[in-house]
């Protein structure tokens, strides 16, 4: 996995374009020629916080979305959302890997990733929860998820472009584009779904009230983002345009916005604090276990 | 619950320009709910190694295509016409690009 420059070079190479006709070309890095200096008014700790939060959103819902290989409606949809899964995969160990290098201490994107436990995870609780293929959900709770995760995530990214950190503003150009097409991919469902059938349409309202309560959740100031000015969004700055892009897709498909009280805060603490519900033991379950029973395992 | 039958979805054929190419080629067949959704499918299934930069769908059942039982009174009459094949001229050195 940490393997990624060389997997670059290796596709990159523009004489060999022949070579590599059936895999596509013209690769880019996205992160190349990225000043990768920590800005100097940054607390370091800080800096490192935020990228955790930005990763293990896009990780754990990567992870969620990954459940649905081979259990899609159709194969093409199982595609479409392995796709999206590995936009965010890569949005995460971009991030993760920035976090280990402002920290400092020698951790590397997997280290982040499989061996943090859950109370170190900075996600949002809405990417964690069970919205389908399990018992928690379905496809329409699946599409109702990634509608309002995309819209948000798209929203704070295209400010983060403008970042003073260059890294995080190359990393969030980037996303921009990947964000902008699952957020056109759960709005075309959203429609369909909620004008298909009577059954289809009942499945999109009840997906929508089961991830409703972890909405307000996503626009909730935090402290290490306040202490972040100008490397950091504040996330109740995007209120008003994700308001504005999920209502435009309520109208268009006929659907009332969801009227649920928010999922409480637990003394106080949210995801973004490491407080999470007993979902994201599952996940972490499932994403960590092979790299923790065999240390440094590689193949 | 009871879940609805389910029908198929119709089938749809892929056209990809490749960044260098310059014309549309067949790359495969997908099914999909509509015509939006199909070109969207189609760039999840189709360019995700990058391979193309524009893409046209077309449902299946809108082409008409030749039979297997029409190839010979279909080709075979071109057969044998070489001289179909602008090889018999002498060509001028000082036209380029030919």
């Amino acid at each position: 996995m940490s393997d990624e420059h060389n997997a670059y070079d290796a596709i990159m190479s523009a004489d060999d374009d022949e070579r590599h006709w059936a895999f596509g070309t013209g690769f880019d890095d996205p992160l190349s020629g990225v000043d990768r200096s920590i800005p100097s008014h940054v607390e370091s700790a800080d800096l490192v916080a935020y990228c955790l939060m930005l990763a293990d959103d896009a990780l754990v819902l990567a992870q969620r979305l990954a459940e649905w290989c081979s259990h899609a409606p159709e194969l093409e949809e199982d595609v479409a959302l392995a796709n999206i899964a590995l936009d965010l995969l890569g949005q995460s160990r971009l991030l993760l890997s920035r976090a280990g290098e402002v920290e400092g201490a020698g951790r590397d994107e997997d280290a982040l990733a499989y061996l943090r436990d859950e109370h170190e995870f900075r996600n949002v609780r809405l990417v964690e929860i069970d919205c389908g293929p399990g018992p928690g959900g379905d496809f329409a709770t699946t599409i109702a998820r990634l509608l309002v995760f995309a819209t948000w995530r798209l929203a704070l990214m295209s400010q983060l472009a403008a970042s003073v950190d260059p890294v995080l503003a190359a990393i969030a150009a980037k996303g921009v584009k990947e964000l902008a097409y699952h957020r056109d991919h759960a709005a075309q469902w959203t429609l369909r779904l909620a004008g298909g059938t009577d059954y289809s349409r009942e499945r999109m309202i009840a997906g929508l009230a089961r991830v409703w309560p972890l909405v307000p959740e996503l626009f909730d100031s935090h402290e290490i983002e306040e202490r972040l000015p100008g490397v950091a969004v504040d996330p109740a700055t995007v209120r008003a345009e994700v308001d504005e892009v999920l209502d435009t897709v309520f109208t268009a498909a006929g659907l009332d916005r969801p009227e649920v009280g928010r999922l409480a805060a637990v003394a106080g603490r949210t995801g973004r604090d490491g407080v999470h519900t007993e979902e994201l033991g599952y996940v972490l379950a499932e994403l960590q276990h092979v790299a923790r029973a065999l240390p440094g395992a590689t193949w | 619950m009871t879940q609805p039958p389910r029908s198929v979805w119709p089938l749809y054929e892929v056209f990809v320009r490749g960044k260098r190419g310059l014309n549309h080629v067949h790359v495969g067949s997908l099914h999909a709910p509509d015509d939006e959704m199909a070109l969207r499918n189609a760039r999840d299934l189709y360019t995700r190694r990058n391979e193309g930069v524009s893409i046209w769908v077309v449902p299946a059942s809108a082409i008409t295509a030749s039979s297997p039982d029409e190839k010979d009174p279909f080709f075979s009459p071109s057969g044998d016409k070489v001289y179909r094949h602008p090889t018999f001229y002498s060509i001028p050195e000082d036209v380029p690009h030919l």
